[in-house]
């Protein structure tokens, strides 16, 4: 089944996979958070163990002509180490749950990257000239006579391989008493938000020892605590906007321009629900895990435990658009609730154009939806289907009784291989799909 | 020592038995040590090193080593910002000057802003030392690569830029300024576009008065209506600066529209601006469009649906009247601005600049209209807000005179003295010092002293420690007799409390008022209570009497 991402004769082929082979998955490689630059030259991941991975497409070459830009690593930096808060006797994880590229503004290239307390702006720049000559040592690193220096040596520039460095220009630390769960850059690029359970805060780029709360829902009397804030996100044109999402399904649309404290929401998004499909589960799967404006800016995405939502920012009452993900989940999710699966974050995102939208489910499937033909087709990640340009095959899963060939059932699906992270190169159909430690790119079919 | 000519021909010292070449060869070396202290420092001395390289290797060996590495941490980029600046003479005067141009440009591409702007500012400062002819040849180039860089920060740059090459160049290079200036205003950037809003003032200072007319006015105006609420806001502080370079008479047609606009943004960051602003602007568009346009802005600011602007309204609030036209003062204020003030912590800024006001309004009237919103603030449930309040006390009795204080505020200062928090119990008690400074010993002893000893008794105990701890603040103010009378006895008696933080603070009580009573009374009096006290069984009386003693020398 072709034709999701980009015309009728579209199809995805497997790019490359990083990451180790082995089924033993060291818990740190669990990759956490993948996110493109603006240009779509370079990709990042976060992992549990607090490392940041860079990967860099290289340039469409002459030699190579079929294959389009590989994505080879850049840099590696570990952003985060795990920390101990001695008040409250608790460990900080040093996962890395949030990365979000700055807009470039000089020949390096900027990214912050956070963990459940601190948020980092980290610095990624290229050397490719070293200095050399010295005045107090020879060429072969033996000290010099003082009294035999007669002449004065400036150092020069000579080249040299290049070398990728990362640096931390800012730490923004203490601001959170609960889990920092998603970071947003506004687009007037001086200031970005940053969201835990209960509270959102504004902070200047260049400003760390103050940061300005902006919502603040946490009751007089925490007892009383219904619902949490999931995901935040800044409007991509509109400086003064900014939604959040909440763990009872409902999104909150914010003016910043209105006033100073954005506790009172502008609009509010709430689909009502349908009486016959409510139960025990009813607000657990209506928690909202992701949320995204789409690159134009009229609509946004949500993601709830089974199905993908696209509004129209000037409706609130319902979306106008509904994807389901994996539906045939809905008879089984008093398991899913048993084994915490039913707690699963997936994430959700836009093509370049907003024509497509693409999120993860179970067994490494992942699904791709397009808003014009209303399409939509299931993928699968795994190292069978890894030969280079090897197109991928729709994956189906059987609900019913008589299973067909190549149909998977529902209850063969394993439910360990979950595809929470994916992103969508911002011009270009090349995607980037985290599965547990791998991280696998793929392109559409070169015709 | 021998001379060694150098290949360069400069003079250099050195040759077998002279080390003088050694500190600056360990400077030059530092350069790159990885302790970036170290660096710093040579960075710091970069002087030294040109002069014992001479002009022409500073120029074509030093400048090119430093244009290339800006790899480095911010305080030393900064300080190599610092110094280019001052380097002219070091190169060989102003004929080689533009010889400083591409290590400052590579520093003015910079993220970081403290870097780029110290560049920016070194470039301006070296751009004097340029002849019109090196102007046209070398640095305006610069400031054009700058302008159409690739990247935000050399467009950033740029902005700072225009303003100083300007007056010297030709009429066909400023009109390539002018166009450059209009493009960066424009940008696609709202950063750059940021930059060019905030030296649009500086700019317009530069330009011939028909330019400023035809070409800012529009820009002015553009940047104004910017999409991004961070432009709109520099524009206006630019709007301030443009005002002053119009006439009066165009002010009504250029300015002013753009500026109502901004004191009713739907942003409320831009109508703070406005209102941050509002003296200078004040200034700047003069008392007749002050009385038409501003009083009714300052009305708008001053009730806000926003209280961070309210804040900032009335901040300005004395200024503003200070500037008033005298005429008309009175009246404005009165009818006006006054009533526009309904809100505690406006009000409370408001009180902060009454002895402005004050020689303006009569007191009564003054203190009927604010007198509710002390009382109010004063028992705020947040401590804060009491704590501010506490602190306007002593001006507002100076203010408003000791009849009306022993009338209205008395009550509220012995109240606070109980406040069950420490910061106010302890503010109070500071509170009470100035009064007594201002009011003299003679109304403390006959309206706070009764008061304050009053507490001695008090069931709680924290209660019977304010009165030492005032005592201990007052008894200076109030002199020995009335310390000697009257407070001595309260605090000896105190020494027999059960709770032996009273006791030891009885202790250091006595030490303190100890200087203000005489040789007699302590002999008599003090010691053996501090005797005594250096016998009790808890520790800390034991400690403090015994310190007591050796402080006052009673041993």
């Amino acid at each position: 089944m072709a034709g999701v991402g980009g015309g009728n004769d579209f199809q995805w082929c497997f790019s490359q996979v990083k990451g180790a082979i082995d089924e033993d998955v060291a818990e740190a490689d669990i990759i956490s958070t993948v996110e493109f630059n603006y240009s779509g030259e370079l990709l990042a991941t976060g992992d549990k163990g607090g490392r940041v991975v860079i990967f860099q497409r290289e340039q469409e070459s002459k030699n190579r002509p079929l294959s389009r830009g590989e994505y080879n690593v850049y840099s590696t930096f570990q952003s985060h180490e795990p920390e101990f808060d001695y008040l409250k006797s608790l460990e900080i994880e040093e996962k890395i749950n949030k990365i979000r590229w700055l807009p470039q503004q000089n020949a390096a290239h900027f990214l912050l990257s956070t963990n459940d307390k601190t948020i980092k702006l980290w610095k990624i720049s290229e050397r490719d000239k070293r200095a050399e000559g010295y005045n107090l040592k020879d060429e072969d690193g033996r000290l010099r006579d003082p009294f035999r220096i007669s002449t004065l040596r400036v150092p020069v520039l000579m080249p040299m391989d290049l070398m990728v460095e990362a640096s931390p220009r800012r730490i923004f630390a203490n601001a959170h008493t609960y889990h920092i769960n998603s970071i947003s850059v506004n687009s007037d690029h001086e200031t970005y938000l940053s969201a835990d359970d209960l509270r959102i805060n504004l902070w200047h780029l260049e400003i760390t020892d103050r940061s300005f709360n902006i919502v603040d829902i946490k009751p007089a009397n925490m007892e009383e605590l219904t619902e949490v804030i999931t995901a935040a996100e800044c409007h991509p044109h509109q400086c003064n906007v900014f939604v959040y999402s909440s763990s009872k399904g409902t999104i909150r649309l914010c003016d910043m321009r209105a006033a100073a404290l954005c506790d009172r929401h502008s609009k509010f998004f709430e689909e009502p629900e349908d009486p016959s499909s409510r139960s025990f589960f009813s607000e657990i799967i209506s928690s909202i895990s992701d949320v995204k404006f789409s690159h134009s800016g009229r609509y946004m995405m949500t993601r709830d435990y089974l199905s993908v939502k696209v509004w129209d920012l000037n409706m609130e009452n319902r979306p106008v658009e509904t994807y389901q993900v994996h539906e045939y989940l809905r008879s089984k999710l008093c398991s899913l609730y048993e084994n915490d699966c039913i707690f699963d974050k997936f994430e959700c995102c836009w093509n370049g154009s907003d024509s497509a939208i693409m999120t993860g489910s179970y067994n490494n499937f992942f699904r791709m939806f397009d808003r014009n033909t209303r399409r939509d087709i299931t993928l699968e990640a795994s190292r069978e289907n890894s030969k280079p340009r090897a197109t991928l095959k729709p994956r189906k899963v059987c609900t019913g009784g008589k299973r067909k060939k190549d149909e998977i059932s529902v209850d063969s699906l394993d439910f360990n291989k979950k595809i929470l992270h994916t992103a969508w190169h911002p011009k270009e159909n090349v995607i980037a799909v985290a599965a547990t430690n791998n991280l696998y790119i793929f392109q559409d079919k070169m015709n | 020592a021998r001379r060694c000519a150098s290949p360069a021909g400069d003079k250099m010292a050195g040759a077998d038995g002279d080390d003088s070449l050694y500190p600056i060869a360990v400077l030059i070396d530092e350069l790159r040590n990885e302790d970036v202290q170290l660096r710093l420092n040579s960075i710091k001395k970069l002087s030294t090193i040109a002069l014992a390289l001479g002009v022409e290797r500073t120029r074509t060996e030093l400048l090119p080593f430093l244009t290339d590495t800006i790899y480095d941490e911010d305080e030393v980029l900064l300080a190599l910002a610092e110094q280019l600046g001052n380097f002219t003479m070091l190169v060989g005067g102003p004929e080689y000057v533009h010889c400083l141009l591409p290590p400052l440009e590579s520093l003015a591409t910079v993220e970081e802003t403290v870097v780029r702007d110290k560049a920016v500012e070194s470039l301006r400062k070296i751009s004097h030392e340029h002849s019109p002819v090196d102007l046209e040849v070398h640095f305006e180039p610069l400031v054009k690569r700058l302008a159409s860089g690739d990247w935000f920060t050399s467009r950033t740059s740029a902005c700072g830029l225009f303003s100083v090459c300007y007056p010297r160049v030709s009429s066909t290079v400023k009109a390539e300024i002018r166009q450059h200036f209009r493009n960066l205003c424009s940008d696609d950037t709202p950063m750059v576009r940021r930059a060019a809003a905030s030296k649009l003032g500086e700019f317009a200072k530069v330009l011939e008065l028909e330019y400023v007319k035809s070409d800012i006015i529009s820009l002015f105006t553009a940047l104004a209506s910017d999409e991004q609420d961070s432009v709109r806001l520099l524009a206006v502080e630019a709007c301030v600066s443009i005002a002053t370079l119009l006439p009066q008479e165009d002010l009504e047609t250029l300015v002013m529209p753009t500026l109502r606009q901004a004191a009713e943004d739907k942003s409320w960051r831009v109508r703070y601006m406005v209102a941050d602003k509002f003296s200078e602007l004040q200034k700047a568009v003069g008392p007749e469009i002050t009385k038409n346009d501003l009083v009714p802005a300052f009305q708008n600011l001053l009730k806000d649906c926003e209280a961070e602007v309210r804040a900032a309204a009335a901040n300005k609030v004395k200024e503003f009247c200070e500037n008033l036209p005298e005429d008309s003062r009175e009246t404005i204020i009165m009818t006006h601005i006054l009533p526009c003030v309904k809100c505690p912590e406006v009000r409370l800024n408001i009180i902060s600049n009454l002895d402005c006001v004050n020689e303006v309004i009569g007191i009564r009237q003054l203190s009927q209209s604010l007198l509710p919103a002390i009382v109010e603030l004063a028992e705020d449930a947040k401590w804060r807000v009491r704590l501010a309040i506490i602190e306007y006390m002593p001006l507002l009795a100076g203010q408003l005179g000791v009849e009306f204080f022993d009338e209205k505020l008395n009550s509220l200062c012995m109240a606070w003295l109980v406040d069950h928090v420490y910061a106010i119990r302890e503010a109070a008690t500071c509170n009470l010092t100035k009064l007594v400074e201002k009011f003299g010993a003679e109304w403390a002893q006959n309206t706070i002293v009764p008061k304050v000893l009053g507490m001695a008794n008090d069931p709680n105990y924290l209660h019977r420690m304010t009165t030492l701890f005032c005592i201990n603040a007052l008894s200076e103010a109030c002199g020995q007799e009335i310390t000697t009378k009257h407070m001595l006895p309260v605090v000896l008696k105190m020494s027999n409390d059960q709770v032996a933080n009273v006791r030891f603070n009885v202790a250091k009580s006595l030490q303190k008022i100890g200087p203000v009573l005489d040789s007699n009374c302590l002999q008599a009096e003090v010691k053996p209570v501090l005797e005594k006290l250096a016998a009790d069984q808890d520790i800390d009386v034991k400690y403090f009497a015994q310190e007591a003693v050796s402080v006052l020398a009673l041993a």
